[in-house]
């Protein structure tokens, strides 16, 4: 298909193989997902608290995302409540940025002559970490493949210097280079020899049907009402030891108890508002603490460097 | 005379900005040149999503010498005088002239070389650059003074003549070279001259001219769309916007399953339009077809069939998520949906949405039963209550904008009457038409002006953030639209008798006078119906001249009266008449206290006829007046004319005789007196 018909369009493993190989060679440390549930890359430290200060960061990782308000039991063939986002993060941006993100495209297959790539508007905010960025949703023949986004804050605070974020929605792409309907019929890998392939829903679609019910019709409420609030004195005392980082997971952590709080529909439209607040309290603390953890050395490192 | 280009390169500028910033670069452009003294004279100015073009034709070579004179200090000031005007001017004492006493400096400033004025006004125009949004970018951004642009600035093209204009922004170096499509011709490209840019770039895949790029989208989707027997559904701001997307526009022609027309042809017209910037087409029965345009960025290897089927995959993903939330909406009734707006807040302090379908519901069944023949109250009740269920729907969750059209069509399906139907449907529209609707609507609007003038929230200046305005006028316009002939203020007061009994909100309520509410948004409304009638021509003075009187809250009445004096007024009868009655209001204002007895017969002959004539006229217009008949009104006044003048002329009011005095000024006192039982005529203008 996308790269001729002669060849067979990678596997989902593949892809992610091939994305890795990719940013590998120009330079970006390959992480591994952050062992936390969170709702999207960005969430992970790697990107959030790296984001701030004036040293170079270039990083690639897989980051398994949830949403637990967008499962659907394993019947909608494109939601899913977990999901897998590649996040890569240069810092500072790239003059280049944009040609090797086409690149990697170029990589996973994809011939920018025979499909349509666009770079549309789409500004991206993230108001429980008090971020937000100017960039693109990039479309592939319509369709939204990646998040394109130049962070100007985090945390509340300026990034300076700028970093550059691509979120690709890696379920999508693949979908759109296996050219299948529904993501439980993607390839996950190949068969090789007597191994038989694995596919998407072999290793998905139990855990969807499993936790959409966990997340909608199970999780016991007053338990993450309870968590949530531990989560929050947690991450505050974390902040007063000076130990940022294990504070920003508090956070993330809040955070995710209140999607599951969603989810289950017991957070009322007034209280929103608040619960979004909250959590957006212990993001911005624990990137403040952080930056003030670092500033010192920042300054020394970067002279002429301010907040 | 030469000819000037200026491209600015940057990574994709959001469609909705670009023509604010060819704008933006035309005023800055014209600022800098006319600051240095040079005309711009004719400018093109080109976007696409990737650069701005600004081709400047015919700018001389180098601006005009000028000589500017400077007067200095006397020459017997303080020698610091002196010192200082040196210092300013830069000039020595032998360089500068002493005339009668006072220092003069002649400054000549010779011509400036225009490459050397652009060479500055370049940064200056792209660091003033103002866009709706900005960023930084890349290693300068570690400082917080670096450079600002809507996306990272790439390149700039500065040409004058065959002249490179050397200049520099933020690292980036004017140059020669540009580049083409990104993916057709991602090279560089070398640009000539302002003459041979935009042919360049069209070898290499961009058409830079933005108009040309709403053309051929424009003329392509309507012909992709009439080769398979569709016509397109025209739209002209998707026009430009897939303009300001593309560098090399193709419309290409796509199809979805036909079971999805099932869904409104609102829900596929708006999830086209708004997810995915598609055109929708019709079949020559009018219906909305199976089919969409979009519209490529490439001249595809393929002709674009990949293209097609990815975007026809996009497509039907999001016509099936519609149809799911159509479907699950479908399966409960409209009525079901009540209970959940009762955790959709409204204004703090102003309850639910379920308590205001409430005050709807019993407000306009109230209206129904008051002011329309037709009455049926029940259904009024009933609509007003469904009014607002459509909210809490997924459909309208997923496109805010259907409200209200969602709501019609599952009252359709739900059975409703034809009136709660057309209630909902139109319930958002500026003038709702037919009674059902009206009374729906206007509750609505009646119960969100009361609560807000309630507290005394109210708009200022430019500042309307609950668009209390559009409220007042869209109640004008339903009104008029219908000819419905209600009491605007018995409607506020009940609307606020019904606000008071709803308990969570009444302990909010700061007006808790019904009367003195009514007059607050009596003036509102009467600011509003100036404004609106302003644009069909009806004069402001004479809402004034109608409205003084008191009383009037028929805004039917009121206009039918207006529109009888404004007609009265185009007559020389009219005129006169003004004139006179300005007349007689100066000599009554003067005299303050009429003094002295009045005489018992009329003096002259001239005050006889007065007399005779509002004898008549007065219980004329009187009459016409109570019975509605306002060109009879404006009729009998207009008798008056030739009484009043021939008054004036034969007659002087301050006789000495202080009898006959007091009666003339009873009877110009009489005179004003019937005028005004038509309009309060001191308030017209002229």
């Amino acid at each position: 298909m996308a790269d001729g018909a002669d060849k067979t369009p990678l596997s989902f493993q593949d892809m992610i193989l091939t994305l890795h190989n990719y940013w590998s060679a120009r330079g970006c440390a390959i992480l591994q997902p952050y062992d936390m549930r969170v709702g999207a890359g960005t969430f992970h430290p790697a990107t959030t608290l790296r984001s701030l200060g004036p040293e170079p960061w270039n990083v690639a990782y897989v980051q398994p995302s949830r949403r637990p308000t967008d499962g659907r039991y394993g019947e909608n063939p494109n939601r899913l409540q977990h999901y897998y986002q590649y996040q890569v993060i240069l810092k500072p941006s790239p003059a280049d940025l944009q040609e090797q993100y086409l690149g990697s495209l170029a990589a996973i297959g994809i011939d920018p002559l025979l499909h349509d790539i666009r770079f549309v508007e789409d500004d991206w905010e993230s108001p429980t970490l008090g971020a937000w960025g100017l960039g693109w949703e990039v479309w592939c023949d319509g369709m939204e493949v990646t998040q394109f986004t130049y962070f100007q804050q985090m945390g509340g605070f300026d990034c300076k210097p700028v970093a550059g974020e691509l979120t690709y929605g890696l379920e999508r792409l693949a979908m759109y280079i296996q050219n299948v309907d529904n993501v439980y019929d993607l390839r996950f890998s190949d068969a090789v020899g007597d191994v038989p392939a694995v596919s998407y829903g072999d290793v998905f679609l139990e855990n969807e049907r499993q936790f959409s019910k966990w997340n909608f019709e199970v999780a016991d409420t007053d338990t993450l009402f309870a968590g949530f609030k531990a989560a929050e004195e947690e991450c505050k005392r974390a902040i007063a030891a000076n130990v940022p980082l294990a504070a920003y997971d508090q956070a993330i952590e809040a955070s995710h108890l209140f999607n599951l709080l969603q989810a289950r529909g017991v957070i009322s439209v007034q209280e929103r508002a608040n619960y979004m607040a909250r959590v957006r309290d212990l993001a911005k603390g624990s990137c403040k603490a952080w930056i003030d953890s670092q500033s010192g050395r920042w300054t020394e490192k970067y002279p002429g460097w301010t907040l | 005379m030469t000819d000037f280009l200026l491209e600015l390169r940057s990574e994709e500028i959001p469609a909705r900005m670009q023509a604010g910033a060819r704008a933006e670069l035309e005023k800055l452009f014209r600022a800098q040149l006319s600051a240095a003294g040079l005309e711009a004279g004719e400018l093109t100015i080109w976007s696409t999503p990737r650069r701005l073009a600004l081709i400047a034709k015919g700018l001389p070579e180098a601006t005009a010498a000028v000589s500017e004179e400077l007067k200095g200090p006397r020459s017997s000031a303080p020698p610091q005088a002196l010192e200082g005007f040196l210092r300013k001017t830069g000039l020595t004492q032998e360089q500068i002239e002493d005339r009668d006493g006072v220092y003069f400096a002649v400054i000549d400033k010779p011509g400036r070389a225009t490459a050397e004025v652009l060479a500055e006004a370049i940064p200056a125009i792209v660091r003033a650059f103002a866009w709706p949004k900005s960023m930084r970018w890349g290693k300068e951004s570690a400082s917080s003074e670096s450079l600002r642009w809507v996306r990272p600035l790439s390149g700039i093209v500065a040409i004058f003549g065959e002249e490179l204009i050397q200049c520099e922004v933020s690292g980036i170096s004017a140059g020669f070279a540009t580049r083409g499509h990104r993916f057709h011709c991602p090279g560089e490209i070398t640009i000539g001259s302002a003459s041979d840019y935009a042919e360049k770039l069209r070898a290499c895949h961009v058409i830079v001219d933005h108009e040309e790029r709403q053309a051929i989208i424009r003329d392509g989707a309507a012909k992709v769309a009439a080769d398979a027997g569709l016509t397109l559904v025209e739209d002209e701001g998707l026009v430009i916007e897939n303009a300001g997307l593309t560098e090399w526009p193709v419309p290409l022609l796509g199809r979805f399953d036909e079971a999805f027309l099932e869904v409104p042809p609102e829900v596929i017209q708006l999830t086209a339009r708004v997810n995915q910037k598609y055109f929708v087409v019709q079949s020559s029965n009018g219906k909305l077809a199976n089919g969409f345009v979009c519209t490529a960025n490439i001249d595809a290897v393929d002709g674009g069939k990949e293209v097609v089927a990815g975007n026809q995959k996009v497509l039907a993903a999001r016509l099936s998520d519609a149809r799911f939330f159509w479907e699950q909406d479908l399966a409960h009734s409209l009525e079901s949906y009540l209970p959940k707006l009762e955790s959709m807040l409204l204004y703090e302090g102003m309850g639910s949405l379920r308590e205001k379908a409430e005050r709807i519901s019993t407000l306009a069944g109230w209206i129904a039963e008051q002011y329309f023949p037709e009455r049926d109250p029940d259904t009024a009740r009933r609509a007003g209550l469904l009014a607002k269920a459509d909210l809490a729907t997924g459909m309208v969750g997923e496109f805010p904008e259907l409200q209200g059209v969602m709501g019609g069509y599952y009252a359709e399906r739900g059975g409703e009457k034809p009136g709660t139907v057309s209630a909902l449907n139109q319930q958002y529209i500026a003038a709702v038409e037919g009674c059902i609707p009206a009374c729906v609507a206007l509750a609505d609007r009646i119960d969100t002006l009361t609560l807000f003038f309630a507290r005394n929230i109210k708009p200022t200046g430019s500042r309307d953030p609950f668009a209390l305005r559009r409220a007042a006028l869209q109640t004008i316009q339903t009104v008029l639209v219908n000819g419905t002939r209600l009491n605007l203020k018995r409607l506020v007061e009940k609307s606020h008798e019904i606000a008071k009994g709803n308990t969570s909100i009444a302990e909010h309520i700061e007006v808790s006078d019904g009367a003195a509410l009514s007059a607050d948004l009596l003036d509102f409304f009467a600011d509003r119906l100036k404004v609106q009638q302003r644009e069909a021509g009806v004069r402001h003075d004479l809402i004034d001249a109608v409205f003084a009187l008191g009383g009037e809250d028929d805004l039917v009445r009121l206009l039918a009266r207006v529109k009888a004096l404004q007609a009265f007024m185009a007559t020389e009868d009219g005129t006169n008449l003004l004139a006179g009655y300005k007349r007689a209001a100066n000599i009554l204002k003067q005299v303050g206290e009429v003094s002295g007895t009045a005489a018992t017969t009329p003096p002259t002959d001239a005050d006889a006829a007065l007399l005779a004539a509002l004898d008549t006229a007065e219980p004329a217009a009187s009459d016409a007046v109570s019975e509605e008949r306002f060109t009879d009104a404006m009729a009998a006044l207009a008798s008056l004319r030739a009484p009043i003048d021939a008054f004036f002329d034969g007659v002087m009011v301050n006789d000495p005789d202080e009898a006959v005095r007091a009666w003339r000024l009873g009877l110009l006192a009489r005179f004003t007196g019937a005028v005004h039982g038509v309009a309060d005529f001191s308030k017209i203008e002229g």
